[in-house]
C-alpha cells in the first residue's frame, strides 16, 4: 500500500486518480523490464491469482509452467521454467514486468505478453480464428495482473 | 533451450505416470512389412535448426502408435476403401473416372512423396488436393471436392497409400523456391495475440508437454491423418488452421496461396521421412 502511494505522489499523480488502472500503453518498464508502480493501486489477491494461473480460460500459465503449489491442477506444461521459488528469484516489480510483458525482461521470449493490446501479426478475435481489431482486450486485466503477481510473490522455496 | 535439462527431469517425475506416454524410440513397421523411417537426419536446408527429423508417430501414446501398425486396426483405411470406389466411378460431363485416364491407382506410386510440386503448364505450385480438383474440373467436367472435405482427404489418402514407405522428397529449388521461401517466413512468424510461431512449438519445444499435449515436430509426412478426436481424416491445411487459431490469430483459409506455401515448406522439413498416410493421431 505504502509503496504505490509514494509512487503516485512522486510521479505527480493525485492519489485519487490511482483508482483508474494504468492502461496497457502507459505501463512504464525500466531498462530491465521491471514495473515499479502497481497497475491499479489495489493490492493483489494471491488466492485469486492462483486461480488465474491454473485456469485454462484465464492466465493458463500452467500450459507452459509447473507450479507445485497448484499440484491439484492436472497437465502442467514444460515449456518454461518451474515457477517454484519465483518469489525468491524476483521482486514484485520484476514479477509485474514479467507478467505484463515478459519480452521486456527476456528478449524474444515465447511467453505471451499479458498486458499488451496492439502490435500483433494477424490479431484474432479470441480463439475464433476470425480477425480481431486492435486494440484487443489484454489477455489479463490490470487487477488480474496484480493478483497473479501477488500469488507469484508467495512462491518461496 | 537452457531449461531442457531441468524439464527432462521434471518430465520423468510428473509426466511419466500419465496416459501411457509415447515411446520415442519405437520403430514403425506397418502390416509387418512396410518399414517406415520415422526418424532420420534433417535435410540440409534445416542445418542449425534441427539435428534430426521425427514423424509425429513417435510422439503418440503406445495405443495410438499401435493402431497405425496394422491396416485392419487403422480406421483411416475405411476411407481409403471409399476413395477406391470413387476412383473407379465416372462423374461429370465427360463421363470419365480417374481410372479412365490413370488406370489402376497403383499408377500413382511415388506421387504423394513429391507433392506439393511445381506445375509447369499452370505456372504454380500445386498441392495434391489442387491437382485432384484440377482433374475433376478440367478433365472430368465434375464439381471440385471441398478442399478439406471427406471425399478429398479420402482421395488424398488413397493416392498416398501408393507411396507408403517411400521417402518424402519435395523439390524446393527452381521455380518452387519463392513459394518455399514464403512458407519458411510464415513458419517463423509469431502470429496472433499469443505471438507464437510454428517454430516456437514444433522446433524449439518438440518433446515437451504444452498443457496436456505432447509436442511433436509438426511434420506432415503422415497426412492426411486419422484423428481419434474427430474420427475422420484430416488434411494438413485443417491442422495448420487449428494451430494458427490457437495463437489467437486470424487464420488463413485451407487451399489459400499462403497455406499452399506453408505446406510446401513444412513438407520439405520432412524430406527423408516416410510417406505414412493415413497415419493415426489423437
Ligand atoms: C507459451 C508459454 C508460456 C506461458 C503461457 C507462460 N509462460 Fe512464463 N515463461 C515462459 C518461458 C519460456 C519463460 C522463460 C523466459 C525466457 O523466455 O527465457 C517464462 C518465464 C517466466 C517467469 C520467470 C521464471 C523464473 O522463475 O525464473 C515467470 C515468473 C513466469 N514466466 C510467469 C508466468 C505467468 C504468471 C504466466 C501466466 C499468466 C506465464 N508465465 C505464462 C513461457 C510461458
Ligand atoms: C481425362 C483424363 C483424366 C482424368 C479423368 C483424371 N485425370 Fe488426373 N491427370 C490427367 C493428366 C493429363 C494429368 C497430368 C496433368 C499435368 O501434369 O498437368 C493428370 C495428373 C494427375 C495427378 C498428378 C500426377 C503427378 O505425377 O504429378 C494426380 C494426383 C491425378 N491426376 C489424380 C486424378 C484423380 C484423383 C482423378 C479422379 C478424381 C483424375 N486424376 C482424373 C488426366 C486425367
Ligand atoms: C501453441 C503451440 C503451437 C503452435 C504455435 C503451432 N502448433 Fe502445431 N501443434 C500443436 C500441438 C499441441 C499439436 C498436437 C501434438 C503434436 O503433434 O505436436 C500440433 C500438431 C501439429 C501438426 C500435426 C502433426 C502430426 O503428426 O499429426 C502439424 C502438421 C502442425 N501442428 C503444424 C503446425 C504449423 C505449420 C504451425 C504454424 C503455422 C503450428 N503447428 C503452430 C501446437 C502448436
Amino acid at each position: 500500500m505504502m509503496k504505490w502511494i509514494v509512487a503516485a505522489v512522486v510521479s505527480g499523480v493525485p492519489v485519487l486518480a490511482a483508482a483508474e488502472p494504468v492502461t496497457p500503453t502507459d505501463v512504464s518498464f525500466d531498462d530491465y523490464g521491471s514495473v515499479e508502480e502497481s497497475l491499479t493501486g489495489t493490492p493483489g489477491d494471491a488466492a485469486n491469482g492462483a486461480a488465474i494461473v491454473g485456469n485454462k480460460k484465464a492466465g493458463n500459465c500452467v500450459a507452459c509452467h509447473q507450479v507445485s503449489a497448484l499440484s491439484d491442477v492436472p497437465f502442467q506444461g514444460e515449456i518454461g521454467p518451474m515457477l517454484d521459488g519465483a518469489g525468491d528469484r524476483w521482486n514484485e516489480a520484476e514479477l509485474r514486468g514479467i507478467v505484463a510483458n515478459s519480452k521486456m525482461t527476456f528478449e524474444g521470449s515465447m511467453m505471451p505478453s499479458y498486458y499488451k493490446t496492439s502490435g500483433y501479426v494477424r490479431p484474432g478475435d479470441g480463439f475464433t480464428g476470425k480477425a480481431g481489431s486492435e486494440p484487443l482486450p489484454p489477455l489479463l486485466d490490470a487487477q488480474q495482473i496484480e493478483d497473479v503477481v501477488a500469488f507469484l510473490a508467495t512462491l518461496k522455496e | 533451450m537452457k531449461f531442457k535439462a531441468m524439464t527432462a527431469v521434471a518430465a520423468l517425475l510428473v509426466a511419466a505416470p500419465m496416459l501411457g506416454m509415447a515411446d520415442e524410440e519405437a520403430e514403425l513397421v506397418v502390416n509387418g512389412e512396410i518399414e517406415m523411417v520415422t526418424k532420420t537426419d534433417a535435410p540440409a536446408h534445416l542445418e542449425g535448426a534441427l539435428p534430426e527429423i521425427m514423424s509425429g508417430w513417435r510422439f503418440r501414446s503406445d495405443e495410438t502408435q499401435q493402431t497405425q501398425m496394422d491396416d485392419f486396426d487403422n480406421p483411416g483405411m475405411i476411407f481409403v476403401d471409399q476413395a477406391q470406389a470413387a476412383w473407379d466411378t465416372a462423374e461429370g460431363s465427360e463421363g470419365k473416372s480417374c481410372a479412365s485416364c490413370h488406370n489402376d491407382v497403383e499408377s500413382m506410386e511415388g506421387v504423394r512423396a513429391v507433392y506439393p510440386k511445381w506445375n509447369e503448364e499452370a505456372g504454380e505450385v500445386r498441392t495434391l488436393a489442387m491437382q485432384i480438383n484440377d482433374c475433376r474440373e478440367n478433365q472430368m467436367g465434375a464439381e471440385p471436392y471441398k478442399y478439406t472435405g471427406n471425399e478429398m482427404t479420402a482421395m488424398e489418402a488413397l493416392i498416398s497409400v501408393q507411396s507408403r514407405g517411400m521417402p518424402v522428397n519435395v523439390a524446393i529449388d527452381g521455380p518452387a523456391q519463392s513459394t518455399w521461401e514464403q512458407g519458411k517466413e510464415m513458419y517463423y512468424t509469431r502470429y496472433g495475440q499469443l505471438e507464437l510461431s510454428c517454430a516456437n512449438c514444433h522446433e524449439d519445444n518438440y518433446g515437451n508437454m504444452i498443457r496436456a499435449d505432447h509436442l511433436s515436430q509438426g511434420q506432415i509426412n503422415g497426412f492426411p491423418v486419422y484423428r481419434l478426436k474427430n474420427t475422420k481424416l484430416n488434411g494438413s491445411h485443417a491442422r495448420f488452421k487449428g494451430c494458427i487459431r490457437d495463437t489467437r490469430a486470424e487464420t488463413f483459409s485451407p487451399g489459400s496461396p499462403e497455406f499452399v506455401a506453408l505446406e510446401l515448406y513444412v513438407a520439405s522439413r520432412g524430406n527423408g521421412l516416410s510417406v505414412e498416410a493415413p497415419s493415426v493421431r489423437n
